[in-house]
């Protein structure tokens, strides 16, 4: 099977090097066949690349450890769901997994991107193909999974524990399926610039795209703190580490992006702002792939080192210079239709949103890159933890949070003072009777406090929009509330689904405001005795130490450490937590021992318990034990984000051509009920 | 006034802001990242550097590790060929932090001037064990 995915890599390879050569040289604009045959070019490398891969899956399924990614990253007692997502363990199979993927977009762009955009889907192609060409020469060059050993060892050498882990098994594709549909966006844009077709229509194309790689990035990230908090054992779920700042940056400045592009749609503004936050995105995709695959900057994440890292670094750079080149030439041609006319108006409000994404983003990365920029700059290495993100990012972030809750509200173009006042007064009312109902309760951390006020007041605006919109349906139309709350959503959900989004975000906030009030105790203890401690919310919880077990399971030999909870005396349950040392199928100890914590989680607060290993080989063991208030809704925020984010890019329902919907808004908005002429008003008036 | 220039200005206290930010940010909670030689060197020259926090990046000395589990505290040495100290720990090490041998740690903590560590967080990481079956599979 190797030689045939050699043979498909190399295939691939020469495939999408003809695609990427025709296509940026043009040669198919007067000959529709060559056109046809590169957009074929696309479907080749495609093609190629499921080959490769159903010949890795096919050595990883039949155990062949004669091939080392194989014997590397599997063994023979390892479950089967894990064998099959070993394809992604390591970094020659993530390689692959990333060409994989980019040709399954590239061919599916092809497909589903409709007629009228014909002229720039030559170098739609290019773009995939020139990127796939990349990474299948990568693999090529230094990181080939298809290397055979010269011995067969008889078992392999199995997968790290801490990857053996349900949320292991979707967290590394749903990032990786984020960073690489970026790709897609990216190569309309550099497709809109060659073609110099720089109207809307391919913000049009894209939107689909551009929302999903966000979504796909958002779930990665919220699954990947889904794996950090339950099997690192550290007790959070975001430590500013590398690899996860990596993640985050292409999303915020997506994030904004898709913000700043309904300001081009609506008004024919930030031409030249737009296409840099995309081709920013796409560097930011692939400077995450590096961080995580190259061992540049030491992180507990990234599993490999290897030389794979300058390919990259080479890569990254041309392809900015490259994009930002292009962008120069076209320069002249992207100038806006129209200028900012008010404070006052969503417009200002989406550039402040966007200056403090795109601030926020810069700040995560310089200081994830301080290690290696204070090394060159001034000869020593100095680094920056958490209280460096936090610090800068809180404050941040509270503005952010704080601009989710104005735009909204306000009108594009420009909002009067009344309007101003009647948009105003119920959310900053809310946000204030929060104010004062957390005062009585003797919040006194003015983060927690600013954040839930914060919170409170988007979840204000939220409602108020849902509630006038439906009530304009039920006065117009006699509808019932639920009916005019379905319609209202069905008729524009990228409207209201963002809105869901919106409420997504402030439950993160929220959680994350219950962090800053998380106890943690590390105590000794003998079976039979009982460590006390004082939740948040001022329960004591004890935690009688029940002893240590032992047994063997599938791959592994466990010590289980049981401790009875009470809450107040009254009884809870029991939580486990184990010590495992993984064994491969003659008994031998493969990796370190690893911890799997115990969680007994609720809507107000998680325990958290890690036993730390017992003492002199006897039943008296250490415990990390903590209370982590409000964890549960981080696991919640990302389900509403998720819904809400599905409910934009959900097919059909009502659209509206472009020109025509920016007619609609400039006739009719200053009667207008709501400060967005999407309103159902609208299309009465209609 | 023109809303662009309002809005320059709104810009210019953000980004100013962010500026700022970073910049006290990095001063206040940057922490030096050295080498057991770099260290031993610069508190040699600077005794303030024993003052600060120091993040070392180093070897443990194989067979150093001493554990007192009742008291949850690790003592163990350092080194990165050069020079070497001592190092003592109060708290719960990570899984990796195992008495095999070429374990590569990073510590964060304070040099003291009597010349121990006293570090206030261990990360761990043992890859080289695999590394070397892997070789001798190679081979």
């Amino acid at each position: 099977m190797t030689l045939l995915g050699q043979f498909a890599l190399w295939a691939g390879l020469l495939a999408a090097l003809w695609t990427a050569l025709v296509g940026f040289s043009g040669r198919w604009r007067d000959r529709p066949e060559l056109a046809a045959a590169v957009i074929r070019g696309s479907f080749a490398v495609c093609a190629a690349m499921i080959v490769a891969a159903l010949a890795l899956w096919k050595g990883l399924l039949t155990h062949d450890f004669n091939i080392e990614y194989v014997w590397a990253y599997t063994s023979r007692n390892l479950p089967d769901a894990y064998v099959i997502t070993a394809f992604w363990a390591g970094q020659k199979g993530s390689l692959l997994f990333w060409a994989l993927v980019l040709s399954l977009f590239g061919a599916l762009a092809q497909l589903v991107t409709g007629k009228r955009h014909e002229r720039l889907m030559p170098y739609v192609a290019a773009v995939t193909c020139i990127v796939a060409a990349f990474f299948i020469g990568t693999m090529l060059l230094s990181a080939n999974p298809f290397d055979r050993l010269p011995v067969t060892p008889p078992d392999g050498r199995g997968l790290n524990p801490q990857l053996q882990n349900p949320g292991m098994v979707i967290h590394p594709p749903m990032l990786y399926l984020g960073y690489i549909s970026i790709t897609i966006p990216f190569a309309f844009a550099i497709a809109a610039l060659l073609s110099k077709k720089l109207d809307t229509g391919w913000l049009h194309a894209i939107r689909k795209w551009t929302l999903l790689s966000w979504l796909f990035l958002a779930i990665g990230i919220t699954l990947g703190m889904w794996w950090a908090y339950v099997e690192l054992g550290w007790g959070g779920y975001w430590a500013w580490d590398p690899v996860e700042n990596a993640s985050l940056l292409p999303w915020l400045t997506m994030t904004a992006f898709l913000h700043s592009v309904m300001i081009q749609e609506k008004r024919g503004m930030l031409k030249r702002w737009n296409l840099s936050l995309i081709v920013v995105t796409f560097l930011l995709s692939i400077f995450g792939t590096f961080i995580t695959r190259s061992g540049v900057i030491a992180s507990v994440h990234s599993f490999t080192q290897s030389n794979v890292g300058f390919l990259f670094l080479v890569f990254l750079l041309s392809t900015g210079a490259a994009a930002f080149s292009l962008l120069y030439l076209r320069w002249p041609a992207l100038k806006p239709d129209a200028q900012l006319e008010s404070l006052a108006s969503r417009e200002a409000a989406f550039l402040f949103n966007n200056l403090v994404l795109v601030g926020i983003a810069f700040s995560v990365l310089w200081g994830t890159l301080f290690p290696i920029l204070s090394e060159w700059v001034r000869g020593v290495k100095v680094t920056v933890g958490p209280p460096f993100f936090n610090r800068v990012n809180i404050p941040l972030g509270l503005l952010l949070l704080l601009l989710t809750g104005i735009g909204p509200l306000i009108a594009w173009r420009k909002t009067s003072p009344a309007n101003l006042r009647r948009q105003f007064l119920w959310p900053a009312g809310f946000g204030l009777a929060a104010a004062a109902g957390l005062a009585v309760a003797g919040m006194r951390d003015r983060y927690a406090l600013a954040a839930l006020i914060l919170a409170a007041f988007v979840l204000g605006t939220v409602t108020q929009e849902f509630w006038r919109g439906a009530r304009a349906r039920v006065r117009m139309y006699g509808e019932a509330v639920p009916l005019a709350v379905t319609r209202l959503v069905n008729r524009n959900r990228r409207r209201y689904g963002g809105y869901l989004v919106h409420v997504g975000i402030l439950v993160y906030f929220v959680a994350f405001a219950g962090m800053a009030f998380k106890v943690t105790q590390e105590v000794t203890l003998a079976p039979g005795e009982t460590a006390e401690i004082r939740s948040p919310y001022g329960h004591t919880y004890s935690f009688t130490h029940l002893g240590v077990s032992q047994y063997e399971a599938l791959n592994r030999i466990v010590s289980a450490a049981n401790l009875e909870v009470r809450r107040d005396g009254g009884r809870l349950g029991t939580i486990k937590s184990e010590k495992r040392q993984h064994v491969d199928s003659f008994g031998e100890k493969t990796f370190e021992p690893s911890t799997e914590v115990g969680i007994r989680s609720d809507l107000r607060e998680d325990i958290y318990v890690v036993y730390a290993g017992s003492i002199g080989g006897t039943e008296r063991a250490n415990f990390a034990i903590s209370i982590n208030p409000l964890v549960w809704w981080v696991w919640f925020g990302g389900v509403v984000l998720t819904f809400g984010g599905l409910l934009t890019m959900w097919p059909g329902g009502r659209t509206m051509a472009p020109r025509r919907r920016r007619d609609v808004q400039a006739g009719f908005e200053a009667n207008l009920a709501g400060p967005d002429s999407d309103a159902p008003l609208a299309e009465v008036v209609r | 006034m023109k809303a662009g220039t309002k809005f320059l200005i709104g810009a210019t206290v953000i980004v100013a802001s962010v500026a700022f930010l970073m910049v006290t940010s990095v001063r206040e909670t940057g922490v030096y990242f050295l080498t057991p030689s770099e260290l031993v060197q610069r508190t040699a020259r600077d005794s303030t550097f024993h003052d600060v926090g120091i993040k070392i990046g180093a070897r443990v000395v194989p067979g150093s590790i001493r554990r007192n589990d009742a008291e949850r505290r690790v003592d163990f040495e350092v080194t990165d060929g050069t020079h070497h100290f001592p190092v003592t720990y109060v708290g719960l090490v990570p899984d990796t932090f195992t008495d095999a041998n070429d374990i590569e740690v990073i510590v964060e903590g304070k040099y003291g001037r009597d010349g121990v560590f006293r570090a206030t967080e261990v990360l761990a990481k043992c890859g080289s064990r695999y590394e070397s079956a892997y070789e001798a599979i190679k081979a």
